[in-house]
């Protein structure tokens, strides 16, 4: 272990001037983003009904329960969500202009195609996918590449490449991590130079499946009807994978023992899958041969897990919690009050499209609503209106979304891959910083968390703090503060780049006190200071 | 990170001036000295699943046992590891548990089921035994956290269902003071970020008042405010205890946070985890957790040491343990796999019964259960017990469920006082 960080640190040079090349190489790929979108052409509009059935599933349940949803969310508040779901950041003020400036009915719509067929939604979400397929830790550099991996999942990502295709990449690629970036799902899994069969099988059945299989590496689960013996000849698909300088291979000669856990002893392991073995083709490597398993048209956990998946990053809480230990669905029918067989048989049957999928759930009701509700002051019936989905999730957003926010508000201009590649490179190590600091959520990035004491100090008295809020020519609380025309504009500055709103009649009053006859550095001083203090707010650091 | 120095001082004088003018207010619990004290919980966490063989319970000379020599120690008849000769000259402050049982073999689940003594369930995170102390017996005189992970743990320990303002406080490099605890502007202007702020809350709570409220970011501000003034921050740094004894500890992130221990426990601190991690030895097991022992050998035989000399052992209930132990075969790499069937622990102080050693494992590695098997809950129930803590009390869940602090028994032979 200390020798591999004795390595990353010597690599330390090398992976600066990687992520850097990365960087200027992806910005000089990437297509210049359409200033003012004005088309609908990717995905129909007219074709709402999945959106309808899964509104009529969802208010089914709020009659049921007998609660009254919450209102609609203003529109800035939805673009908020979208863009920090979707991008990673708040909407720049650049784009919040544009976007005030568009005043037709269907502009939510719109922008929702906008954000998606930017570079930047295939970036930010590639990174969160990658967390699901090759796990959050360091893994051995030399054999595994997270960067080429981000990078073919974001090309993936932005070219709509159907889903299951590029699952069946993941699993059964062969060749070399830096060439052949989906074999990463593989090297990551390699530890001490051996490739650990277990922690594929479990990572298989959690990321593509939805389901926990790797508690029956020692015992049966514990509600699931999963045994040791399946959990077995699912390692054993990998068996015969094998990595080498030439990447990785499949073997052809057989090794079908495994070593029995009690004796040390060699048992014979046969490849199988769990259940429905007549979704296995004959033909194809042993791997080949369980990617078509996995993705096979009947094999509904598949799409069921990916669209958990999804809403989960769309809501910050998956619609079946913990997201990946969904409980079995019905054999053979699907059930058309379940809202994942109704999403999931809908995302198969159009090509399994993570795009169309996205946009279907920003256009639902539930996706609109807003965060506040009469039982959130009351006190009465807090559960039931968040089991039913009667007010959109309070979340706290991740490091990633935090430190993406800050940088974008310290910036006028939009930080894409347009932008300077100094700016992006800033803008890379800064996150890679802030999220250390902050605490990484690692795999578990969709349990429910309240903030801590550190992560309040950090907001609170760091140098990212510092840094951010200070007044100078370059940064946004000093180019407000000098070219707000009164004090009035500069509040709603300040206000729309931190908090995608306008201040409240309230807040209005109350701070504009301060700015009043304030002038020079005095006046940058007070915008520092509201710059911290929205910085601080829940509002910042919530998604809501 | 820089001029810690004078951040130091300044925080230093801010304290000195408190205790001036608040006379009376006792900074510390540290002059209160065995029965006086509110008993602590302190965990030295071996992370990875440390080899049971190559700790506690060798197997010399047999087809398990592997190339480990078997050492006497300060408990009559009880043998070690020879990888741990300071630790067998303390041994007697702790008793030896070599049948720790449990159904977990995966590091994340099995690192739940040690921290909490539950097994995982889908629903409903259950806390650490560390945040049912901190939750159960608050030290009011305490401005720092009250529950403290030393080291760069993979799985530190968390507050479930209490909620996460019962989360373990990380220090990842301990001896470090901790970051971040200066404000970056005057009083003045401090004054007006947090009235700006509280304006900021008052928005945010408008619809959602409850809910606002459960993301508890007031009282992370307010609690970080109120340790960014204290003096008991001091407890953190190591740079004022003498040179040897630092040395003796180990002049390493494990060494300097089992330092930091003694004195967060001096402050009334309630809960403390120290973490190593590395024990994970699926090659090379000899060599793997023999270099784990040069760490902890010295670390935890001086804070043994330390803690009794200053009569703090007393008060303070010590576990050392990890999530599982290693199978007693060797694979083909010469490493061991996980073993959660017959694992072995150190548990002791805080008036528990000392050189007790309490189960046995198979020498042949044929057996599926050790002799005297130990359940993870019981010895929860035992240390909870300990604590003064009612650890079969049930508390009502987020979820609705009535949830006893803790399912098992206290183990009587080290309960008896």
């Amino acid at each position: 272990m200390s020798r591999l960080r004795n390595l990353l640190n010597a690599l330390a040079p090398l992976l600066v001037v990687g992520g850097v090349v990365v960087l200027v190489a992806s910005a000089a790929r990437s297509p210049i983003a359409d200033k003012s979108p004005r088309s609908l052409t990717a995905f129909d509009a007219a074709d709402d009904s999945i959106v309808c059935r899964v509104d009529r599933l969802i208010a089914a349940r709020w009659r049921e329960a007998g609660i009254e949803p919450a209102s609609r969310a203003d529109d800035l508040t939805i673009l908020r969500r979208l863009t920090l779901v979707l991008h990673g950041t708040a909407p720049s003020l650049e784009e919040l202009r544009l976007f005030e400036s568009d005043r037709d009915s269907d502009r939510i719509e719109r922008w929702t195609e906008r954000i998606l067929a930017d570079r930047r939604y295939a970036d930010y979400f590639a990174r969160r996918l990658s967390r699901v397929f090759v796990g959050a830790d360091q893994g051995q550099f030399v054999v595994f590449r997270r960067d080429r991996f981000w990078t073919w999942l974001g090309d993936q990502l932005h070219s709509d490449r159907p889903y299951d295709t590029l699952v069946r990449d993941m699993i059964s690629g062969r060749g070399l991590w830096t060439d052949r970036p989906q074999v990463n799902f593989v090297a990551a899994a390699v530890t001490d130079n051996v490739i650990d069969h277990n922690k594929l099988a479990g990572r298989t059945a959690r990321a593509f499946l939805g389901q926990r299989i790797d508690c029956a590496q020692c015992h049966n689960h514990p509600f699931a009807d999963w045994k040791q013996t399946q959990f077995s000849g699912l390692a054993a698909c990998f068996d015969r994978v094998s990595i080498s300088l030439v990447g990785i291979e499949d073997n052809k000669k057989d090794l079908d023992t495994t070593a029995d856990r009690m004796t040390q002893g060699d048992v014979t392991v046969t490849p199988a899958v769990p259940y429905h073995p007549e979704w296995m083709p004959e033909q194809g490597t042993t791997r080949q041969r369980l990617a078509a398993w996995v993705t096979h048209s009947d094999n509904r956990r598949f799409d069921r897990a990916i669209v958990n998946r999804v809403w989960g990053l769309m809501f910050g809480r998956p619609w079946i919690d913990p997201v990946d230990d969904i409980p079995n669905p019905h054999e053979s029918t699907v059930d058309t009050n379940d809202l994942l067989d109704v999403l999931a048989t809908d995302f198969q049957t159009h090509g399994r499209s993570l795009k169309r999928l996205i946009t279907k759930i920003a256009a639902m009701r539930v996706f609109r609503m807003s965060s506040q509700h009469p039982a959130f002051e009351q006190g009465h019936r807090v559960d039931d209106v968040e089991r039913v989905w009667a007010a959109f999730p309070v979340t706290r957003l991740r490091p990633e979304q935090v430190i993406g926010s800050m940088l974008q508000a310290s910036s006028i201009k939009t930080l894409d891959q347009n932008s300077h590649w100094t700016k992006r490179a800033v803008r890379f190590f800064k996150e890679l910083d802030f999220v250390k600091a902050y605490g990484d959520l690692g795999e578990d990035e969709l349990t429910e968390r309240t903030g801590t004491i550190a992560q309040a100090l950090l907001r609170m008295n760091s140098e990212f703090s510092s840094e951010w809020t200070k007044g100078t020519l370059f940064s946004a609380a000093g180019r407000i503060s000098g070219i707000a025309t009164d004090d009035d504009a500069c509040l709603d500055l300040c206000f729309l780049v931190c908090l995608t709103r306008h201040p409240t009649d309230e807040e209005r009053s109350l701070l504009r006190k301060q700015l009043e006859g304030a002038r020079g550095d005095q006046r940058t001083k007070i915008v520092e200071d509201l710059f911290w203090s929205l910085f601080n707010s829940p509002e910042f650091s919530w998604e809501y | 990170m820089h001029s810690s120095r004078r951040d130091f001082l300044r925080i230093t004088a801010a304290g000195v001036g408190l205790s001036f003018a608040i006379p009376g207010l006792e900074p510390r619990a540290a002059d209160r000295r065995g029965d006086e004290r509110a008993k602590s919980f302190l965990t030295i966490w071996l992370g990875g699943g440390p080899s049971q063989l190559e700790t506690w319970d060798p197997h010399p000379r047999t087809r398990i046992g592997g190339d480990v020599k078997a050492i006497s120690t300060t408990i009559p008849g009880c043998q070690i590891s020879d990888f741990y000769p300071h630790t067998a000259e303390q041994l007697h402050h702790l008793s030896v548990i070599r049948s720790l049982v449990s159904k977990e073999g995966d590091h994340e689940r099995a690192s739940y089921m040690l921290h909490t003594g539950y097994r995982p369930e889908p629903t409903l995170v259950h806390p650490s035994i560390g945040a049912i102390a901190t939750h159960e017996r608050p030290e009011e005189t305490v401005e720092i956290p009250q529950f403290v992970s030393l080291g760069d743990a993979t799985f530190p320990p968390r507050g479930g269902f209490l909620g996460n303002r019962f989360d373990a406080y990380r220090i990842l490099n301990p001896g470090e003071r901790g970051q971040n605890l200066v404000s970056l502007v005057d009083q003045d202007r401090q004054t007006r970020r947090l009235e700006n702020l509280s304006i900021l809350s008052r928005t945010f709570a408008r619809g959602r008042q409850i809910k606002a409220e459960q993301t508890l970011h007031q009282h992370t501000i307010d609690a970080a405010r109120r340790m960014m003034t204290s003096d008991q921050l001091k407890a953190f740094s190591v740079e004022h205890e003498p040179k040897p004894l630092r040395d003796a500890y180990g002049d390493n992130a494990f060494g300097r946070g089992c330092l930091v221990a003694r004195r967060l426990l001096e402050t009334g601190v309630r809960s403390i985890e120290v973490s190593l991690e590395g024990f994970d030895t699926h090659t090379r097991n000899h060599e793997g957790q023999a270099a784990r022992a040069r760490t902890l050998d010295p670390a935890l035989s001086t804070l043994l040491k330390d803690l009794a000399d200053r009569d703090l052992l007393q008060s303070t209930v010590v576990l050392v343990t990890g999530e599982f132990g290693r199978t007693p075969n060797m694979n083909p790499l010469e490493g061991r796999d996980h073993w959660p069937n017959g694992f072995s622990c150190l548990l002791g102080g805080g008036g528990l019964v000392s050189g007790l050693v309490i189960g046995s494992t198979d020498p042949e590695g044929t057996a599926q259960r050790p002799d005297d098997p130990i359940e993870v809950a019981d010895l929860y129930a035992t240390v909870l017990h300990r604590l003064g803590i009612e650890y079969a009390k049930e508390i009502v869940t987020p979820i609705g469920r009535p949830m006893k602090f803790c399912s098992g028994k206290p183990i009587e032979r080290l309960s008896r006082s």
